[in-house]
């Protein structure tokens, strides 16, 4: 093995990896919202649209795209490994154990592990028709244009799936509130003046994001009401 | 007090263990964890039956050889060692639960006695200043900024006692191997091999087979001598830092 | 046998130079032919291991406890001397010289003892460069605190924990050369028996502590870095394990035991609480800079202390040594403490104890500042005790400490078998019959790091490396032997009484009557107890379990044993010392104002005892103290 490759499946190295991976995704998370939140726009989905097609149509976005899920794969092969050797080195357990750390930071294989089964449902429900399925057509300043919006709402007005989503807001929640501030310690970020910064925007992150999210499905469907 | 003790007892390395429950009698809240197990050992060994083994030697919470997992945590309720932790932190009647320290780098010798010989070969592999005995220039030739001596003292303060890898989920040595790394990272004498150190001690780290941080912050939590998580950072960046720059290949 | 300390001729301060000069060396390429074995990992033990694994000579280490970093040197608190002179108060190394020798009675050789003095400026060199954090000023020098015994700052620490910090770093060194396969370690083995051949030093037997395994190691030398025997009371600040096993059977295989009744009783400890108590703790004597010792003035009061008015309160230590205060040395605070508790004004439940107080340091330096000072010893009381010394006074009662005596060597720290050494605590050599404050992290790390290496090579190079024996030797299979059927005895006994109960009752005898202040008629009686106890012990001790197997029981039934001989040579050597000095307070030699009266004229010698078979008295040589340097006066501290 060369350095590098030393270097990436070390311990630390691996951490990195999912240190980093995950810090591009929440920063995907904020781009995704952003282009989400015009859903909300209240103009029968025109500007929703038109960015559903930039995002599918655009080179560049396409780049970043593939990269996005190079990372999201890395993310989840790296933290398999790890959750794996983590196990393998306590081959017998405690009988009783009293936790001093948080849920969350305990859990984030299992919130990770949901949050993959949601993403496999959200993208079969809406990328994957996007892309390559079949799509209702609508015309905007004389474009003919994939009416993705149209698929979004008509999905919110199942009860069963705003509850789901919303739910598994919950779950991204909890993954970010440790994920956040975790990835500046692994990148070996910690001082004394800027760690609570971090700690506090981490906070502000977990719960800002997915709820911007979670309201989405939740107006939506309350309109269609 | 009278309290229910259930031991984890395994004979030897190969064997398979077993929890055992015990009653003791007439404890003082005065006594230490360690001087109930004497008397528990005492009225064994005149039954005939083989008193427990537990690893202790200083019983003043500084060579950090006691380990006993206790209801659930490191050295028991409280941040201290086993040594250290006094009978008045429990109740009459309680029911206590001790286990050895479960690791796959901790192989259980005998019953609540375990092999952290592990600690050992990562400090080999590099937790050391390399100065011959008669090399030394004068001691007051580098001065070193209060600050940082203070903040290195506060990192070689570990005992090696081996509560983080015990409380940590994963079994992992992060904490033990960072407060070492951290010490030397900071101090003017630890430069020269600044490298190379971290990136020896993290490869025997591994080899020896603990798990890896996942910045849960239960070992700090745990630590009898309130390492901190900080600590970890610093050699989260050093490991990369080294890895990125140095000139081993 | 005649003894003799070899000590190098010439005026004090060239002796080290002159016998360094005169020593042979061994060509760097003949030292992988030699092996040498090291006992012990503690500060002497590590770095000499370390020291002589550098210079190229190929190193066993052994020690009992599951990692070489755990030896008992790591609880050492307060600090480490060194003739620095960093705080331009006087110092020299001959003030340390002279502090060291009338600190110790003047029953310590000059020549050792300025040899230490000379070296101690090295150590502190040697362990910064290795990354001992020591307490810095704001500039980022050194800092210096002062300590029992002398009117200088030249105490370097560590926070509470120079002796962690010191052996960390020499563990580190040791680290080093056991990756570059120069040491190699066996951690959990102990040794049980000194192989001699040819009236030289051969090898050792030791038993795995998980296998039980007896094994023989050979080598052209063996240093004894083991430590004091301050267990043989039962009740002492030592370490669980710490033992005399492996200084022990080297006595009784020829090595002569030096001073053995030179103990050092601690003043500052905290008090037994009960019958269940396993061992003392101490809380460094740094805290009498700070700290005032006092009880109430009348006896039988049981007020807590914050009732008790100033005038009320005897500050004892202050009051009979205006100069010294509280700084008193060791033995002489420690003595004063039990004469006030003897006079019924001890205070707590058993009456046992004194109080060390610290408001008015607090009041003149505030909390944070005494907290940097000494946070983790009041932490560490307030854990034990359940109270808070910041709130209330702290309560302190003298325990057994440490032993100057021990395997007696000479001026190489050889003992009087060749080929054999002791380090440290194990060896009689620098401090007399008292011992001062942070001088046993600086004599053992001098033995180790600076006086071994140099002394070693001499005989090394004298006999030559074909002057070894193979462990096939039968003089090694009688040593394994031995230990089979001393083990086989103790296993097959399975008497009423546990390992623990004979030890109990030993340390009760030797607390009782040759602890902080002795007699003749105690100590006789002692000694007709101790016998009787012995003969108890190889008739009804129980020890449970097989050789096989990790058996803590036969550990401490082994370590008991010899405790249980040693024990009667130290009454022996108390009841032969017809004087007071030092730790050794014979109330029959006292001055009029109740200080101890030596008797330089008769005494002014070191007791080497030669072991002379089983159940013999042992045979008393003398080694005579000459004073050229020093004047010898009664000391003073008022």
């Amino acid at each position: 093995m060369n350095w590098f490759t030393k270097a990436i499946t070390s311990t630390i190295g691996r951490k990195i990896v999912v240190a980093f991976t995950g810090l591009f995704l929440c920063l995907f998370l904020v781009v995704h919202l952003l282009g989400n939140l015009q859903l909300l726009a209240n103009d029968g989905g025109k500007s929703f649209n038109l960015y559903a097609k930039f995002m599918t149509t655009s080179p560049i976005i396409q780049t970043i795209s593939i990269g996005n899920f190079v990372f999201i794969l890395l993310h989840i092969i790296q933290s398999t490994i790890l959750t794996i050797k983590n196990r393998q080195a306590r081959p017998v357990g405690y009988a009783i154990v009293e936790n001093r750390s948080t849920w969350a930071s305990r859990n984030m294989g299992f919130l990770g592990s949901f949050i993959l089964l949601f993403l496999v449902g959200h993208l079969a429900n809406f990328w994957w028709k996007m892309k390559f399925g079949e799509m209702p057509i609508i015309g905007i300043d004389g474009m003919q244009v994939k009416d993705l919006y149209f698929v979004v709402s008509e999905a919110f007005k199942d009860p069963l799936i705003v509850g789901l989503y919303v739910f598994s807001m919950v779950f991204i929640g909890l993954h970010l509130s440790h994920g956040f501030q975790s990835a500046f310690q692994t990148f070996g970020l910690h001082h004394v003046k800027y760690t609570p910064l971090i700690q506090f925007i981490g906070w502000v992150f977990c719960i800002v994001v997915p709820l911007g999210y979670a309201i989405i499905p939740v107006v939506m469907y309350l309109r269609a009401l | 007090m009278n309290l229910t003790l259930k031991v984890w007892r395994q004979k030897n390395a190969n064997s398979k263990g077993e929890f055992k429950t015990y009653h003791v009698k007439d404890i003082s809240p005065d006594m230490s964890f360690l001087e109930m197990f004497d008397v528990l050992n005492e009225e064994l060994l005149l039954k005939g039956e083989d008193p427990i083994a537990f690893d202790h030697d200083c019983r003043e919470g500084i060579c950090g050889m006691c380990s006993m997992y206790i209801n659930g945590h490191p050295h028991g309720p409280g941040q201290t060692t086993t040594c250290q932790l006094h009978m008045r932190s429990f109740k009459d009647g309680d029911t206590i639960v001790v286990e050895p320290w479960r690791a796959k780098a901790f192989p259980v010798v005998k019953d609540l006695v375990v092999d952290r010989s592990a600690f050992d070969r990562i400090i080999q592999a590099g937790g050391y200043i390399s100065v011959n005995t008669g090399n030394a220039p004068d001691a007051n030739e580098i001065p070193i900024p209060k600050e940082v001596a203070d903040a290195a003292f506060n990192a070689a303060t570990c005992i090696g006692c081996g509560a983080c890898v015990a409380a940590c989920k994963n079994a992992s040595a992060m904490l033990f191997v960072a407060a070492k790394v951290a010490q030397f990272a900071m101090l003017p004498q630890g430069q020269v091999e600044r490298k190379k150190r971290v990136e020896q001690m993290v490869a025997q780290m591994d080899a020896e087979g603990f798990g890896a941080c996942t910045n849960t912050g239960a070992c700090a939590a745990e630590c009898p001598k309130e390492i901190s998580l900080a600590n970890i950072a610093i050699l989260n960046r050093e490991y990369l830092a080294a890895k990125a720059t140095s000139e081993y290949v | 046998m005649k003894l003799d300390s070899k000590i190098p001729e010439g005026p004090l301060a060239e002796k080290w130079s002159r016998h360094k000069f005169n020593l042979k060396l061994v060509n760097p390429a003949n030292k992988r032919k030699y092996e040498v074995i090291v006992v012990g990992t503690g500060l002497a033990g590590a770095s000499a291991a370390a020291s002589l694994a550098e210079l190229g000579y190929n190193v066993k280490a052994f020690c009992f406890q599951d990692s070489p970093r755990r030896a008992h040197s790591i609880a050492a608190q307060g600090g480490i001397n060194a003739a620095k002179n960093y705080q331009n108060d006087g110092d020299s190394i001959y003030r340390l010289f002279y502090d060291t020798i009338k600190g110790g009675d003047y029953r310590a050789r000059e020549a050792n003892v300025y040899r230490l003095a000379e070296v101690s400026v090295n150590i502190i060199d040697q362990c910064v460069a290795q990354g001992v954090p020591f307490a810095r000023e704001y500039g980022g020098l050194l800092a210096n605190r002062s300590f029992g015994g002398a009117q200088v700052s030249r105490t370097f620490y560590a926070r509470g924990q120079t002796g962690q910090q010191l052996l960390l770093g020499a563990y580190s060194a040791m680290s080093r050369q056991i990756a570059a396969g120069r040491v190699k370690m066996y951690p959990r083995t102990e040794m049980l028996d000194l192989v001699v051949h040819d009236g030289k030093a051969r090898g050792i037997i030791t038993r795995n502590l998980i296998t039980g395994k007896i094994e023989r190691h050979s080598a052209h030398a063996v240093l004894l870095c083991t430590g004091g025997y301050g267990n043989v009371f039962y009740l002492s600040t030592n370490a669980m394990g710490s033992n005399a096993t492996a200084i022990w059977r080297a006595y009784k295989k020829g090595a002569f035991f030096g001073n053995p009744c030179f103990t050092q009783i601690h003043p500052t400890c905290i008090p037994v609480s009960g019958d269940h108590q396993s061992k003392l703790t101490l809380m460094s004597e740094s805290l009498r800079n700070d700290g005032r010792v006092w009880v109430p003035k009348q006896a039988g009061d049981t007020r807590p202390p914050y009732e008790i008015p100033e005038e009320e309160r005897d500050y004892f230590l202050e009051r009979k040594y205006p100069s010294f205060g509280n700084l008193v040395p060791r033995d002489v605070a420690s003595r004063n403490a039990k004469y006030v508790c003897d006079e019924g004004r001890g205070v707590g439940a058993s009456k046992l104890a004194v109080y060390l107080d610290f408001a008015d340091a607090i009041k003149r330096d505030g909390e944070a500042v005494i907290r940097a000072k000494y946070g983790n010893l009041f932490d560490m009381y307030e854990k034990i005790t359940g109270e808070n010394p910041y709130k209330t006074p702290m309560r302190i009662y003298p325990a057994v400490h440490y032993t100057m005596g021990g395997l007696w060597v000479d001026y190489n720290l050889m003992t009087t078998i060749p080929g054999l050494y002791a380090l440290g605590e194990a060896n009689f050599s620098d401090h007399g019959a008292n011992r001062l404050g942070a001088s046993a992290l600086m004599q053992g790390l001098a033995d180790g790091y600076f006086i071994i290496p140099y002394t070693l090579g001499d005989y090394l190079a004298t006999i030559g490396w074909n002057d070894r024996i193979s462990t096939d030797h039968p003089a090694f299979k009688e040593a394994e032997q031995a230990v089979k059927d001393q083990i086989g005895t103790l296993l097959s006994i399975n008497g009423k009484k546990t390992v623990d109960q004979f030890h109990k009752e030993l340390g009760k005898i030797m607390w009782d009557y040759c602890g902080m202040s002795r007699n003749a008629e105690g100590l006789k009686g002692a000694k007709q107890k101790i016998r009787e106890l012995r003969e108890e012990y190889w008739q009804n001790v129980r020890v449970g379990g097989s050789n096989e197997e990790l058996n803590i029981t036969l550990e401490k039934a082994t370590r008991v044993a010899d405790f249980l001989e040693l024990g009667e040579l130290m009454v022996d050597d108390a009841l032969h010392r017809e004087e007071s000095c030092g730790g050794h307070f014979r109330e029959e030699y006292q001055t009029p104002d109740g200080e101890a009266l030596r008797n330089d004229e008769k005494f002014a010698y070191v007791a080497a005892w030669e072991y002379k078979g089983p159940n013999q008295p042992a045979a008393l040589h003398k080694e005579d103290l000459i004073f050229e340097n020093v004047k010898l006066t009664q000391r003073s501290y008022k």
